[in-house]
This record gives structure tokens, sequence and C-alpha cells, in this order.
């Protein structure tokens, strides 16, 4: 007995420091690509790829993907795969625009997520009650909810009032921002000093600490508070148990289906909560179409980042940062071509390192190749941008799929007292 | 199969349209329409032939779309991609088709031939990647619709486009050799009027081929049975020595395949050329109609022609000011109605079975009771 606690005890001091040192690494991997973007970025003759505008406007653009992720994560978390975060989104920039018209911004977000929730709910309704094909109930929602946002959008809006069937009146007011005080005029002023590297950083600091709406605080907060639920309380513990081995929960008294239940309900709110960030912080106005496939992107950064919280909130940067470099200025995209052959060289240089001689000829091909993109070429269509997120999926799929793992249970239909 | 069975299977999508019909009626009456009004002008304007030669044209998509996931359903594969397959397989096909002429029998069967080959290309890298990788097909095929919408925005403004100083993006129209001729004489033949406006369109019977082809595969091959075989249970099917890998491969090429058409309808018929405002959507509401259909040829049929028609009557609505959109609605509550409904029906003849079975045990021990 005292060989197991101890056993334990060493478990947990070694995952303590594991998880320090993860830490540490990731923050050096982070200094590391940004040291890798200056470079490029002075090699280039361009200074937007570290702007604190471009971080900004990235934050932005990867808010919703995050959302959606976020919403996929519980979701799948507790084993229902939800293909219908698209059209919960859908739901939320919908009652996001008409709250957000009719009350103001933060009513608007209420009814985002609301919106978005109900979706939600028949989802749960149909996946966990009914035991119907999780993808097959995802795809029909997706296909209700836009049909049900078209109903809604003719018999709400007039011509007087400024909407119509594809778009909204445009919203009350918007969401305040704030700057930090001191560290934004602080980094501001180290960023436009033009130093190289330090002003890089800066930058990034300055893009987050300045001119940051409340509603992108609160997204960026739910990260953390995500990762606490799910991997720090005994809700989150049941809840990811039915996600892994629902029958195993069951005989432990936990309640697989209301935990689904909560799962799933709160992947369509935060989608729509994503939806309603679209509308208040981005757009201030409702269009048709206007969440364009960013559900499954979603979708692709909750994949992209190994079904963890901070994974999605990695996944999400990434794709939100070349939108808003292609956004900010295309001939920057072009750099970016730069960027991912020097990434791939050294990576093929640490494969050879490491004796992993495919692997890194395969990376040192695919190295040459973006060098020859970079040099042949002086712009990168804007479709490519646009295809970006889901080929690198793709590529992550292809290439890492031992090192992916997806919740054991995930999409298998559960009935309640079937073990076997 | 008893005829109680054929009942209670009959009962899920007549359940399904009744529930769609009343949330239906219920949106309407929530805005102050008359929803009995609603759908008996509907059904009025339906049955004039200009309307029945419309909504056979909108259900020709939908019907080779759902033939196309029902491939993939035999076997428990989910082919999402659909809508990305048909649409870069009618760019190509389209500019391909457009760029020569040769005799009218050679030139169609040419353009069908590319869209099948490209169609079947781009579900083939999912299935590549799944035998290969194990990616699972739902997440590839979602990935690679968003990579054939850049694509083909990227091909058509660079490459593919007819004529740089033409307002329309799109590619070259199609000589008229590669033109299907219309089949409204069908209604004059059996006394109708002639449809006005409108074309009974000759992909029709391409259509109808296809239905039959896949009635064929499905039920009368060595390997329908296979692929059913696989889907119902595939360790079994394993054991008995289907190549589990090579079916994959084989059904996502013949699903992509099957997509690659769904455009072409609208391609010889109405647009003759890939343009940017291509009908979208298909793949999705295929994806419905399979559901519908219950991934049989003839359920299929019917589940296109509903959704046809409701597409259809719809546009009467607008013309007596009660919004047409509410049949979108009932498109998406219908699909998810009927799966829960063939759900509820499933567990209902599982409840009956165990019980007969649990009565004939019982019967059996007071039998033998009775015997000791």
């Amino acid at each position: 007995m005292t060989n197991r606690l101890s056993d334990t005890s060493t478990e947990m001091q070694s995952k303590r420091s594991l998880l320090d040192s993860k830490a540490i690494r990731y923050t050096v991997f982070a200094l590391a690509g940004l040291f890798l973007l200056s470079t490029v970025q002075a090699i280039a003759g361009t200074s937007e790829l570290t702007s604190s505008g471009t971080w900004a406007a990235a934050i932005r653009l990867a808010v919703p993907i995050m959302l959606a992720g976020l919403g996929g994560l519980f979701s799948e978390r507790s084993g229902v795969v939800n293909i219908g975060l698209e059209g919960m989104m859908i739901a939320g920039t919908w009652f996001g625009a008409w709250a957000g018209w009719s009350w103001g911004p933060w009513t608007g977000v209420l009814f985002g997520v609301i919106g978005g929730a109900i979706f939600g709910l028949i989802h749960a309704l149909a996946t966990v009650t009914f035991a119907v094909d999780h993808i097959v109930s995802g795809v029909a929602i997706n296909i209700l909810a836009a049909g049900a946002m078209r109903f809604l959008s003719v018999v709400t809006y007039t011509v007087e009032s400024g909407g119509g069937a594809t778009q909204s009146p445009r919203i009350k007011d918007s969401i305040a921002t704030f700057d930090v005080p001191l560290l934004s005029d602080a980094f501001n002023w180290i960023e436009d000093r033009a130093w190289f590297f330090i002003s890089d950083v800066a930058g990034l600091l300055a893009g987050i600490t300045t001119k940051m709406s409340w509603l992108t605080l609160v997204a960026l907060l739910i990260v953390p508070l995500t990762w606490w639920a799910l991997w720090r309380t005994a809700w989150g513990l049941r809840l990811r148990s039915c996600g892994e081995n629902p029958y195993a929960a069951e005989s432990l008294g936990v309640p697989v289906l209301r935990m689904k239940y909560y799962g799933v309900v709160l992947s369509g709110a935060l989608a729509g909560l994503g939806g309603a960030y679209l509308v208040v912080v981005q757009a201030g106005i409702y269009r048709e179409g206007m969440t364009a496939g960013r559900g499954f992107i979603g979708l692709a950064s909750l994949i992209f980042g190994n079904w963890y919280p901070f994974g999605v909130a990695a996944g999400s940067s990434v794709f939100g940062y070349a939108d808003a470099l292609s956004l900010r200025q295309g001939t920057a995209v072009h750099a970016l071509l730069l960027v991912a052959a020097i990434a791939l060289a050294i990576l093929a240089v640490l494969a050879f390192t490491r004796k992993k001689t495919t692997a890194g000829i395969v990376q040192g091909i695919a190295a040459a190749l973006f060098l020859g993109w970079y040099l042949v070429t002086d712009s990168v269509a804007t479709q490519v941008i646009a295809a970006l997120p889901y080929l690198v999926t793709l590529l992550v799929l292809a290439m890492a799929t031992q090192r992916l793992r997806m919740p054991a249970a995930d999409g298998l239909r559960y009935r309640k007292g079937e073990a076997v | 199969m008893s005829v109680r069975k054929m009942l209670l299977s009959l009962l899920a999508p007549a359940s399904a349209i009744v529930f769609a019909l009343i949330v239906a009626s219920i949106a309407l009456m929530a805005v102050g329409r008359n929803p009995l009004d609603a759908f008996s002008s509907m059904w009025s304007f339906a049955t004039t032939s200009t309307s029945v030669a419309s909504m056979v044209n909108r259900a020709i998509p939908l019907y080779i779309s759902a033939v196309a996931v029902a491939v993939g359903f035999q076997m428990g594969l989910f082919n999402i991609g659909v809508e990305g397959q048909y649409l870069i397989a009618a760019l190509f096909a389209g500019w391909v088709g457009g760029n020569i002429a040769m005799w009218a029998p050679l030139h169609v069967t040419l353009i069908i031939l590319v869209a099948v080959l490209v169609g079947a290309i781009w579900s083939g890298i999912a299935g590549y990647l799944k035998i290969t990788r194990g990616v699972h097909e739902v997440i590839s095929t979602i990935m690679l619709n968003f990579i054939a919408y850049s694509m083909i925005a990227y091909l058509l403004l660079n490459h593919f486009r007819d004529d740089p100083n033409k307002l329309n993006l799109q590619t070259p129209v199609l000589p008229e050799s590669g033109w299907l001729p219309d089949l409204n004489f069908l209604f004059t033949m059996f006394g109708f009027d002639e449809p006005r406006g409108i074309a009974l369109q000759g992909f029709l019977v391409i259509a109808i081929g296809v239905g039959v082809l896949y009635y064929m595969l499905v039920k009368r091959t060595r390997f329908g049975f296979e692929l059913r075989a696989s889907g119902m249970n595939p360790g079994a099917a394993r054991m008995s020595g289907v190549a589990p890998k090579r079916m994959v491969l084989t059904t996502m090429l013949i699903s992509g395949g099957v997509a690659g058409m769904v455009g072409l309808s609208t391609m010889f018929g109405n647009l003759h050329a890939y343009t940017q405002d291509f009908p979208r959507g298909y793949g999705f509401n295929g994806i419905a109609v399979a559901l519908l259909g219950r991934n049989s040829a003839v359920g299929m049929a019917l589940g296109a022609l509903l959704f046809g028609f409701m597409d259809r009557s719809a546009l009467i609505l607008d013309l007596e000011d009660t919004p047409k959109e509410v049949v979108q609605i009932m498109q998406g509550v219908v699909v998810l109605a009927v799966v829960v409904a063939y759900e509820v029906v499933n567990r209902m003849i599982e409840r009956r079975e165990i019980k007969a079975a649990a009565e004939a045990t019982r019967t059996a021990d007071e039998r033998e009771e009775v015997a000791a």
C-alpha cells in the first residue's frame, strides 16, 4: 500500500516537472518561430509579418475559429462527433445580429450563445437520446440551420429596417476596446524602434495589449477555463470518461446521457458565441454565409490541436495568422513561403540527426520546393491562403496519425445498459 | 420481409414527412400565414406540366448525388465530399468539353468520362489517405471540399476562363455537339400539355441508367455482396476473404465517379458551361435524399422527386407573400426526422423480435414441462 502511494506521488511529481518543461519548451518554440519570422522579414523586406496590426488582426480572425474548435472539444470529449458546428455558428451569427440590432452588442452575444445552444440541443436529442449517427445528424443540422436562418431573416427584416433576406440591419453600438495601461504604450514604442527581433517580440505583445475588445478577452479566457473544467474538476473527468469508455463510466455511476447532453449543448453554445463574435466584433452586421466554413476550420483546429484546449488555440492561431496576413498585405504572404522552406529545412536536419532518413529526405525535398516556389514567383494567390487551413490539416492528419489521438469512444453510438 | 415489417419501414419516411409538415405549419402560423392555404397552392401549382418538368430537372442531380453517397453507405463509408467532387468534376468537364468539338455522341461521352474521372480522383485521395494513413474519410472529404472550392476559384480565374474581357467568369460554352436534347416530347406523347419555357433534361435517361446500374451492382454482383457484407459485419467479411482496404478504395472511387456526374444535367441541359454561379448544395442535399430513401434505388428516386417538388412548389409561395424559405426548413426537418424515425422503428422491430423469441422459448419450456 505504501509502495503504491509513493508510486503515485513520484508519478505526480514527474508530471508536474513534465508540465513545467513543456511550458518552457513551448515558449522556446514560440520565440524560435518569432525569430524565424523576423529573419525572413529582414530578407524579404516587409514589416507586416510581425507588426502589431497583423497580430491584432490574427487574434480577431482566430477567435471565432477557436471558439468553434473549443465547442467541438466539449462535444467530442463527451463522445459525440459534431459536424454541425458550422450550422450552430450560423445560428449564432443570426441571433447575435438580431438581438444586437434590437438591444445592443452584449445582448447580441447572449442570444448568439442561446441560438447556438438550441441547435446543440437538437444535435444532442438526435445523437444521444435517439442514437442517430453523429455525422448524419450534423449534416442535417447544417442544412436545417442555414434554411431556418434564411426563413427568420425573411420574416424579421423589412426593407425599411435596412435588412433583407440575406442580411440584417447594422447592430447598435459595438463592444468597447481597451489598452493595457503603460504596457501598450511601452510595447508600441519599442516596436516603432524597428530593432531586429526585439521590436518583433514587442509587436506581438503590443498586438495583444492594444485596442483589445472586451469580448476578445472573454473568448481568450475561455481557453484556460475549458482546460480547468475538463482536466481539473470531477465534472470534467466524468465528461471525458464518457468519451473514452461510456460503459465503464456507466458502471461507476456516471450519468452518461446527461454528461453527453452537457458536452453537446455547451458545444453549440461556444460555436454560437463564435458566430456572435463574428457579428459583434468583426462585421457589425449579419450576412448570409458570413461564417464561410469557419465551423469546419474549427473542427480542423480541434484535430490539429489533438483534442486539447491549448492545441485548439494554437491551431486556430496559425489559421488566423495566415488569414490576417492575406487580408493586410498580399505580398507578405509570399514571405511565408520562405518561412515554410526554412522551417522544413530545420526539421529535415533534425530528422537526419535522429537517423530518420526517409522523413528527412521528404522534408528536405519539401523545403527545396518551397524555396523554389518563393524564388520563382512573387505573389501567392489568395485562393491558396483560403485553402491553407484545410490543406495543412490534411497534411497533419496524413503525417502524424500516430501522434494524434481522438477520444476512444468518439463518434460511437451509445445506448444505456448495452455494455458487452 | 413480412408485410408488417414493410409497413413499419414505410412508417418512418411517412411520419418524418408529416412531422416536417407540422414544423413548417407552426413556422408559418407563427408569422401569421395559413399553412393549409400555402400547402394547397403549392400542390396545385406543382401539378402542371411545366412544374413537373422543373421538378424532375431538380430531382436529377439530387438523385445522382444520393446514389454516390449511398454506394459508400452500403459499407459504412461516409463520402461527405460529394459537394466538392461534383463541382471540380463539372469544372474540368466544362473546360475540356468547351475546348473541343466532335461527333455529338462521342463529345457527350467524353464530357461524362472526364467528369467521372475527375470525381473519382478527388474522392480517391480520401480513399487513399484512409487505407494508407488511417485518415477518417469524413474529415478528409470535408477538407477536400474546401480545397476544391479554392482550387476551382483559382483555376476558373487564372486558367480555365473563357475570355478575360467578358464580364461572366466561366469556362468556354460547349459547342452544340456537347448538348443533350430535351425530352419534352414525352409530355405530348402521353397527351399532356408541353411544358412552357422549360425543357425536361435529357440527362434524365442517364440518371435512370445510373439508378439501374446501382441496383444491379449492389444486389446482383459479387462486389455488391461483398460491399454489403463489409457494411453489416466488417469482421465476418474479412474472415470470408474480402480485402477491406481494396474495398474502401474501390468504393470511394465508385462513389466519387458517380458524384462527378451530379453537375452534368445542368451542364448539358441548361448552362452549357461551368459558371461562377454554378448550382451548389447538391452534395449535401444528396446525403439527405440518400437517408430519406434508405439507400434503395427506388426509395432515393422518390426522395429526390420529393425534394424537387418542394423546391419547385416553393416558387408559388413568394407570389402569395408567404416566405418560400419555409421549404428549406421542411427539408432540414425531414432529414433529421427520418433518421430518428428509422431509429425508433428499428427499436420497435427489435423489441417485437425479442418479445417473440421470449414467447417462443417460454412456450417451448412449457411444452417440455408438460411432456415431463
